[in-house]
């Protein structure tokens, strides 16, 4: 269940960018998570909802855009997508490389918030 | 009312990261090669770093260890009867360590005055993999009774190793482990990833292990 440990380092480094915008609500979180990354994007949803409880990010929806391995083949010279996590060979070639471009990102991409409009 | 999408482009376990950088710098400056233990729970971890702590200091190096469980201290107290300083961390249900937690069991310790120090992760072959502790080696072991598709189950800690180890290798036989599989698909994760055979029983394995131990923490000071 490191699923809800990921989900409060979100809320913790999402309250922390809040600081900037005082009032505001969150209404959308976006994330970049690599298909190695290891996290299960539904248990990271419903460990999401209990992890926001009280929080300005109560409410707040989680966008997860999954992101495939990409490898880059030095015989090959070319990054290629792998067909699956099982094996890290080239696409073009079958090589097996260690040499891994995308596919471990655990990232907050961005924020949607709401803010109040502030008379000046 | 207004909108606005703010920009943020960080790594959600930055800060976890950050520990763990600080904590490498502090194990590098010291001398202290450290190691990440990784496996399911009852892979053989504890049995093959007793195994390993002794046969270190009666070689004469200065060793000490971490243990992660959810709760108890029954792992170290195993561990500390090589005589090595050993502590427990317990995790209370969090399924991995974390940077802060080694961080804040080191109090006290002279590094300095360490060789090695090992790190026994909670058994668990999912959640420790995000976590970096600042380990110079993650070693990632699996035993011949879990089956040789284990590192096909669970790429990304696989993956992530720098080391593999297959422990009771004393059991393969009667488990028909098939040896050439476990082999193959290790090397389909991490390619080119060094492989340790080794038995906690019959101490099979173990001297390729130190060996490997010795040149890693040579590598490690240059
Ligand atoms: N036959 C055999 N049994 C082992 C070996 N290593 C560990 N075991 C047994 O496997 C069980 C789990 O070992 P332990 O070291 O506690 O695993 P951990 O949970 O990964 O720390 C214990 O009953 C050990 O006695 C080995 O090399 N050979
Ligand atoms: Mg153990
Ligand atoms: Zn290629």
């Amino acid at each position: 269940m490191h699923e809800l440990s990921i989900a409060s380092s979100i809320v913790d480094s999402v309250t922390e960018s809040l600081a900037a915008y005082p009032g505001a609500r969150v209404v959308e979180v976006r994330l970049r998570v690599g298909s190695m990354a290891a996290v299960v994007e539904d248990s990271l949803q419903f460990c999401f909802g209990l992890a926001t409880e009280g929080t300005p990010l109560a409410g707040a929806r989680l966008a997860v855009r999954t992101l495939p391995v990409v490898v880059y083949c030095a015989a090959c010279a070319r990054h290629g997508e792998v067909a699956g996590v099982q094996s890290l060979r080239c696409p073009t070639c079958g090589e097996l490389t260690m040499d891994v471009r995308q596919g471990r990102e655990l990232e907050i991409e961005a924020i949607e918030i709401e803010e109040v409009e502030v008379q000046t | 009312m207004t909108t606005r999408i703010v920009e943020l482009r960080q790594g959600i376990l930055k800060k976890n990261d950050e520990l763990a950088r600080a904590l490498r710098g502090r194990f590098s400056a010291a001398g202290v090669l450290v190691l990440n233990l990784v496996s399911s729970p009852g892979t053989g971890k504890t049995a093959f770093l007793e195994r390993t702590l002794r046969s270190l200091r009666e070689g004469g190096a200065r060793v000490a260890a971490l243990v992660g469980d959810l709760e108890t201290d029954n792992d170290a107290r195993r561990l500390a009867a090589s005589g090595a300083p050993v502590r427990q961390i317990n995790t209370h249900g969090i399924c991995h360590l974390e940077a802060e937690m080694v961080g804040k069991h080191l109090d006290g310790w002279d590094l300095g005055a360490l060789d090695y120090l090992f790190i026994e992760n909670v058994g668990n072959l999912v959640c420790p993999s995000s976590y970096d502790l600042g380990e110079r080696i993650r070693v990632a072991l699996l035993s011949v009774t879990e089956g040789e598709d284990k590192p096909l189950k669970y790429p990304t800690l696989f993956n992530s190793a720098d080391a593999a180890v297959i422990t009771k290798v004393d059991l393969a036989e009667p488990c028909g482990f098939d040896r050439e599989a476990a082999l193959r698909n290790l090397n389909e994760i991490r390619p080119g990833i060094r492989v340790f055979e080794t038995s906690a029983k019959t101490s099979a394995g173990m001297a390729e292990w130190l060996d490997y131990l010795a040149a890693e923490r040579l590598a490690s000071t240059r």
